[in-house]
């Protein structure tokens, strides 16, 4: 079976530094799957290679086979895969419910029309009201987003994600800067929004790592040192040494901050 | 006034309210109280002077709604956009002598469609490059076809008619039903009737896939990628459509001018709609219309009262982009939450106290402003300046000592109204908030 989403020796160079020297990842259909590491060990350009917003110097990246290696991102988009940011990349000046229809309008192939109606499209408002309800935002439904608060928007930020109904997920940090209370929300929308898709993780809270993982791929120095379940990379030498000394559960502690 | 305007716009205004069952009847109530409007103003004003004001401010309304669709709706800030009202303008030119000639048959009433095509053209070749970039990138190259458009119309005499520009006549073939489109009436109802059109076609057009992507596109071009969208095309597409809407404008100044010059395609022509635009507010869909509205009584109204009409243009527009940078709409849409509570009634005496020193200042302005005029630009007929019936000695100390005495008015007014303003304002919000919770 061809995998939902493969890196085989990926390399990016800015200039004469060489970021990501030669990641391979495979990670297959349904997996839940998180990418670690030090800060600076290149994971958000990793999610940015396989993305489209930046091409690899070298490598190949494929998507269930087909190579998606320099594509336009709204192409990859088209083909099944979606992405979150890292830092918050919501429509502001649009309600709730309009930044949720957005995403849809492309996966039901209304593209660029000016002769439907918004309105009369009973089918793109379905499947926004249900990521509206999934995400738990009804009440907020015609607020702007630009004044959601930052978990709201976060929130926002993953519904968007997932609306065009992509079968491969990226989320960068889905719950950076959230209190405790809020990113076990965060962790139970992620459970519930990515059921039966494959999803990629950046995350530096590892209670959320090793709680929704199926396997975790560990970065350090643009490159992979370790892929495993989260038990083995809990005891895998060569990733308690990566992260000098310190074992990941302190590490969790200052990822929650 | 205000409240007026805001009632009349509101169903328009707010394209994210739940659907309401009354809505389709509101929409159909707004557009038929506008095509009231402009089917009885000339009939209020029925002087020729009037009707030409009011014919330009409908073709104004079509130009600036159409500049709106990339600056308001799609974020992209075009200093170029004349050229293609300009050049719809000439290619209707064209097509109307071709139709005087004999030539060509089409019915003078479906004109300003040759001018929205030929704008669309224009929009498909120019708009290939221009939008290819964006943001500032995007903004320097309209600017540069501007400008490279309004020189070309000196090397291209045939299609530009070189300085003296292209003169054409409107009242060609048989008249239809009595319509000769001589008489100015006639020729407004024609400009009342495409600008309603167009009005309400760009409306729905905000109302579309393309419509709702635009703004995605505006609040964040780069998310839109990751949507499967591709800005650049969206871009594109919402140039050609917006240059076709301004080659309709061009197309309606054409036969309301009967002559079309290089100036029609120059960046002057380019920063007014520029003006229009941000004056009126664009944010809302309405406010271009009310932008257009006020550039028009600058432009064709004041001009004729006052040669420092530019000087008066400017200030207005400094003071908007300074203090009400999202232009007249954002005022009148800020007391929308009041009137739907009826508290707007609480608010009018302290606008009113605002109004006045308002227009206190607004005279000591003109003053002080046409004093000057007279001294320093046109003195050569004496120091008497005219205003309001009385004749001001410009070269007295009596003159400069009202001007005064008008300035420290006002100035003392319009504080102890802002703060009256102030206080009612936060009176009635701590009200309305208080009610709801």
């Amino acid at each position: 079976m061809t995998a939902a989403l493969e890196l085989r020796e990926v390399r990016k160079r800015f200039g004469q530094t060489e970021i990501i020297r030669g990641v391979n990842l495979s990670i297959p259909k349904g997996e839940r799957h998180a990418l670690i590491g030090p800060n600076g060990a290149g994971k958000s350009t990793t999610f940015n290679l396989i993305s489209g917003r930046s091409a690899p110097s070298s490598g190949s990246v494929r998507l269930n086979g087909a190579e998606i290696g320099g594509l336009k991102p709204c192409v990859i988009n088209r083909m099944g895969l979606s992405r979150s940011f890292q830092i918050t990349n919501i429509f502001h000046r649009l309600s709730v419910f309009e930044n949720l229809r957005c995403a849809v309008l492309w996966s039901l192939g209304y593209k660029y029309s000016f002769w439907h109606r918004l309105a009369r499209l009973h089918d793109a408002r379905e499947r926004a009201e249900q990521v509206l309800e999934l995400i738990g935002l009804q009440r907020l439904r015609d607020t702007q987003a630009g004044l959601l608060t930052y978990a709201e928007q976060r929130a926002l930020e993953i519904g968007i994600t997932i609306a065009g109904g992509a079968e491969v997920i990226l989320l960068d940090e889905p719950t950076a800067g959230m209190s405790r209370s809020e990113t076990d929300q965060a962790v139970e929308l992620i459970r519930k929004v990515t059921v039966g898709k494959t999803l990629v993780m950046v995350e530096h809270d590892m209670g959320v790592v090793f709680g929704l993982a199926d396997r975790i791929s560990v970065l350090v120095y643009g490159e992979v040192i370790a892929t495993d379940a989260p038990e083995a990379i809990r005891n895998n030498d060569k990733v308690k040494e990566a992260y000098l000394g310190t074992t990941l559960e302190e590490n969790a502690g200052e990822g929650a901050r | 006034m205000k409240t007026a305007m805001h009632r009349l716009y509101e169903p328009a205004a707010a394209p994210g309210r739940p659907r309401l069952p009354g809505r389709r009847f509101a929409h159909c109530a707004v557009w038929g109280l506008v095509a009231l409007a402009m089917l009885l103003l000339p009939l209020c004003f029925p002087g020729g002077f009037a009707i030409a004001l009011l014919s330009q401010m409908g073709i104004m309304i079509v130009f600036a709604l159409s500049y709106n669709m990339l600056l308001g709706q799609c974020g992209m800030l075009s200093f170029g956009h004349a050229v293609y009202s300009g050049l719809g303008a000439f290619v209707a030119a064209h097509v109307l002598n071709r139709i005087g000639a004999g030539e060509l048959w089409l019915p003078v009433s479906l004109l300003p469609l040759a001018g929205g095509l030929g704008g669309a053209l224009f929009g498909v070749l120019f708009g290939y490059v221009t939008t290819r970039k964006s943001g500032t990138t995007f903004a320097m190259i309209t600017l540069g076809i501007g400008e490279m458009v309004y020189s070309s119309s000196l090397m291209f005499p045939g299609f530009f008619g070189g300085e003296g520009g292209i003169s054409t006549d409107r009242v060609v073939g048989n008249a239809v039903l009595g319509v000769t489109y001589g008489p100015g009436r006639q020729v407004y109802y024609l400009i009342a009737a495409w600008c309603l059109l167009s009005m309400i076609a760009m409306y729905a057009w905000t109302q579309t896939p393309l419509g709702r992507i635009a703004n995605a596109v505006r609040d964040n071009p780069e998310r839109t990628e990751f949507i499967g969208y591709d800005t650049q095309r969206v871009r594109y597409l919402v140039m050609i459509l917006s240059a076709f809407f301004a080659g309709i404008s061009g197309g309606l100044s054409a036969i309301n001018f009967e002559i079309v010059t290089a100036e029609n395609v120059g960046a002057v022509h380019s920063g007014g709609v520029l003006l229009a635009t941000f004056i009126g507010g664009s944010g809302f869909f309405f406010g271009p219309v009310i932008g257009a509205v006020l550039y028009v009584l600058f432009a064709v109204a004041l001009s004729s009262l006052t040669h420092a009409w530019l000087l008066y243009l400017g200030l207005f527009f400094v003071l908007m982009v300074m203090f009400v940078p999202g232009g007249v709409a954002s005022l009148v849409m800020k007391q929308a939450p009041l009137a739907a509570e009826r508290k707007l009634g609480r608010m009018l005496p302290s606008y009113a106290a605002a109004l006045g020193a308002g227009l206190v200042l607004l005279a000591a302005l003109i003053l002080t402003v046409e004093l000057t005029y007279k001294l320093q630009i046109d003195n050569d007929s004496g120091t008497i300046v005219a205003l309001a019936g009385l004749g001001l000695d410009a070269a007295s100390f009596k003159s400069w000592a009202g001007a005064a005495a008008l300035w420290l008015a006002g100035a003392l007014g319009w504080r102890a109204a802002l703060g009256r303003v102030h206080r009612a304002w936060d009176e009635v919000q701590a009200e309305m908030t208080g009610g709801r919770t």
